[in-house]
């Protein structure tokens, strides 16, 4: 509709051509500063993000330099998450009658217990995380083993402290003995004609217990603290229970039963019987790490084999660049010489993303690679704003050079609604993705969300200062030539 | 200028196929499955095993295993092609212990297993019908978020009430059309709803007023810079000025997508897919039905305005 206007417009008189170079040449000279500042630091940031992200040797002193990453797990490589390793994913649920309230407290310690047992597998990069209200999450990467994982974490039993009922003589209480106890019983029935043990104390009144040498009477002993809650009523039942058995039970199991021989007044206690030192060390650890405050159960469980990952990789990535080398491509062919600014910019906007990933760190999942490469066909889209207010600006008769500047400054506001819109939509699917077990959720909105982020710096303020030093260079050229700006 | 605007009826007849053709897809879904879209272990609890076998297999051996566990009712299929020994067993719960003895019954009786390319997942009935809740509960908050968007971008327009209106009708149609798609592959290819299908929603839904404010943005740009031009006209122009943008933008999108689908891996086809689908109606909805909409709005009250100056 303007094509009259704005071929009048540039196939302009010499004389005039050569006045507007003039202006156009001091445009840029008073520009030439702040764009060779800008451009060295844009060069710089690029030459150490390259550095980093690839997959070469780096220095340990640039490791130690991550402060704000746990210093155990301090690394430069990308964190790849369960779907893309395999491993075994499973979330445990608290296996407590519905209307039983669990307080954070002691969800959090068994968390911090089964994460203890979890680690003694000794895999790389466990998670163990408590999820909402009753729901702890446990990844464990690169397990080939799945059974003696699930196995490991389901030792983690509930220990009870429980009274035997007088109708049972206490010589046929042996360990290895299933019993039934009283505890987490509200609300269910019980078969009638079931022993029941009265429960006295449970895990959670448990405070540490030691396997140790008694000198003196030269035998291994367990000795035990209580919560300062317990104590009291650990008293009281001791005092009026003399000489009477007092049953350790670990998940309804008899692991010991000593008699209690004096009151313990102040929640501090030893357990002898006759133990080895393994045995005593054994039930040391079996009361610490056993002591689990909640019962837990296996709510849902995903076993994914490690091949599928790495081959999952392998395609997403070749997707990648298939998808991203036709994005540069259409970028180059519609915008020409923008384009060539617009793509430099995206090869950055590639770079920094990764290293992001890597300085965080964030996990990468497949739906995270997904939203990753689709913020990428999405980040030209900054781009094609500017680009596309700019040829308008032309098109109105402004010269190169003001018409590059307000197409930057007139897009702004729409290039910021437009990703203000994907922050939020990010945000929504960030809480969605943490109300449950789907991590996978999550890491597409972390991706997405970050390459929104990245993409405000590299589209807004790395493009312009590409396409002003092109304009420096080729300046008069795409003055008397607009196709190269794919006009 | 090319009159974009006024084919508006065509488009409306388009929309109005699309959104028949979808509520068909659900139906056919419904009366075959019992749902509208087929529903996945996420959200109703079950066991889903994917099994790479190392030969050839027969499925009534598979079926004999799980029958031996109760669990006859098991839904058994061959995934990809017959050479790739690929196969899927959905059924109920089935707790951890019984999942490793029926791992290994199947190796035994079957045929061996390749266990590095084979997944099992099983989630309780309750999980899932806390995942199905929050579900909702995500695309309750989304569209509400959306509607607060809308009013937050269009609170200078005059008439902002039949914008918000219009866009509105946009995202319906976009949501429609996108389960109507997910219905159908659902029948075709056995695709069911999962966590990353809700995902893919709800940035379809996110991602669908996105066009129609830019337009509108044009719009309110354009009424002072063209006074006395009839609205259509406006209207016209405006979406003339930015389609290079939308179309220039969903394209790229576009390629990343189309590269994923093809050559990315299997699970993400899908969630993908589901995206593809939303973005090529999002495109659609907001150029030829939220943008004509309201110039069917704006005539309606003009002929409305005369009619009452008529009868004065």
């Amino acid at each position: 509709m303007h094509v009259g206007d704005y071929n009048a417009c540039y196939r302009l008189p010499i004389e005039r051509s050569a006045q507007e170079a003039v202006i156009l040449v001091q445009g840029v000279a008073m520009n030439d500063n702040k764009t060779t500042v800008a451009l060295t630091f844009i060069l710089l940031l690029a030459a150490i993000a390259l550095y980093l992200v690839l997959p070469i040797h780096h220095p340990a002193w640039i490791t130690k330099l991550l402060f704000w990453q746990p210093e155990e797990a301090r690394s430069l490589e990308f964190r790849r998450g369960l779907d893309l390793q395999g491993g075994l994913q499973v979330l445990l649920v608290a296996d407590l009658p519905p209307g039983e309230t669990i307080d954070r407290g002691s969800l959090e310690t068994a968390a911090k217990i089964v994460e203890s047992r979890v680690n003694a597998l000794g895999l790389t990069e466990p998670v163990v995380q408590v999820r909402g209200e009753r729901h702890i999450i446990v990844e464990l990467p690169g397990v080939d083993n799945p059974e003696q994982a699930i196995d490991t974490i389901r030792e983690t039993a509930l220990l009870e402290f429980v009274e035997p009922p007088p109708t049972i003589p206490p010589d046929s209480l042996t360990p290895g003995m299933l019993i039934s106890t009283t505890y987490g019983l509200t609300g269910t029935t019980v078969p009638s004609g079931t022993v029941l043990f009265k429960t006295i104390m449970t895990g959670k009144d448990l405070k540490e217990a030691e396997a140790g040498f008694d000198q003196q009477r030269n035998i291994w002993i367990v000795s035990f603290k209580l919560q300062p809650a317990a104590k009291q009523l650990f008293a009281d039942y001791t005092a009026s229970h003399i000489n009477q058995p007092l049953c350790i039970v670990l998940d309804k199991e008899i692991i010991s039963c000593p008699y209690i021989r004096s009151q313990i007044p102040d929640g501090a206690g030893e357990i002898s019987g006759g133990f080895t030192k393994e045995q005593a060390e054994q039930l040391a650890i079996q009361l610490k790490y056993g002591a689990l405050p909640v019962p837990l159960k296996i709510e849902s469980y995903r076993a994914i084999g490690p091949s599928l990952g790495r081959e999952s990789v392998e395609k997403s990535i070749r997707a990648g660049i298939i998808g991203l080398a036709v994005v540069f491509l259409f970028m180059l062919v519609y915008y020409r010489l923008n384009g060539l600014a617009a793509d430099l910019a995206l090869a950055l906007y590639v770079l920094l993303n990764l290293l992001v990933y890597k300085l965080l760190p964030v996990t990468l999942t497949l739906p995270g690679i997904a939203g990753f490469l689709l913020s990428t066909g999405m980040a030209v889209d900054a781009n094609i704003l500017v680009f596309e207010r700019m040829k308008e600006e032309l098109r109105r008769g402004r010269s190169i050079q003001s018409a590059m500047e307000a197409g930057f400054s007139r897009a702004w506001t729409s290039v910021r609604d437009s990703n203000y819109a994907t922050l939020l939509t990010c945000l929504i699917l960030y809480f969605f993705g943490s109300a449950f077990a789907a991590s996978l959720v999550k890491g597409f909105a972390i991706t997405l969300a970050l390459g929104t982020l990245i993409n405000l710096f590299t589209a807004i303020f790395v493009t312009r200062t590409f396409v002003r030093v092109l304009l420096g260079m080729y300046g008069e050229k795409i003055q008397e030539k607009p196709a190269l700006l794919g006009l | 200028m090319i009159n974009f605007v006024q084919k508006r009826r065509l488009y409306f007849a388009i929309a109005a196929v699309l959104i028949l053709l979808s509520l068909g897809a659900m139906l056919a879904s419904y009366l075959t499955y019992g749902q509208v879209l087929r529903v996945g272990i996420d959200f109703t609890g079950g066991s889903l095993f994917v099994l790479q076998f190392q030969q050839p297999v027969e499925e009534q051996a598979i079926r004999e295993v799980f029958t031996e566990y109760g669990f006859s009712g098991a839904i058994i299929q061959q995934l990809g092609n017959k050479s790739d020994n690929l196969w899927q067993v959905r059924a109920p719960f089935v707790s951890t212990d019984e999942v490793q003895e029926i791992m290994d019954a199947i190796e035994q009786k079957v045929g061996p297993l390749d266990r590095t390319r084979s997944t099992v997942d099983t989630v309780e009935p309750t999980l899932g019908a806390e995942v199905a809740r929050q579900a909702g509960l995500a695309v309750l908050v989304s569209s509400i978020a959306v509607l607060l968007f809308i009013w937050y971008s269009f609170r200078r327009i005059p008439h902002p009430f039949r914008y918000g209106v219009a866009a509105l009708i946009a995202m319906t149609i976009n949501v429609i059309v996108t389960l109507g798609f997910y219905a159908l592959m659902g029948l075709l290819q056995g695709w069911e709803v999962d966590a990353l299908f809700l995902t893919a929603l709800l940035t379809v839904i996110g991602f669908s007023v996105q066009d129609v404010i830019v337009v509108f943005d044009r719009i309110r740009e354009n009424i002072p810079r063209h006074p006395g031009e009839p609205f259509e006209m406006i209207v016209n122009r405006s979406v003339m000025e930015t389609v290079h943008r939308s179309l220039a933008t969903q394209l790229n999108a576009m390629f990343v997508m189309i590269a994923i689908i093809l050559f990315g891996g299997a699970t993400l086809k899908p969630f993908i897919s589901v995206m593809l689908v939303g973005m090529i109606s999002e495109t659609f909805t907001s150029l030829c039905v939220a943008v004509p909409f309201v110039v069917v709005w704006e005539e309606w009250s003009q002929r409305k305005k005369v009619s009452a100056t008529a009868v004065a």
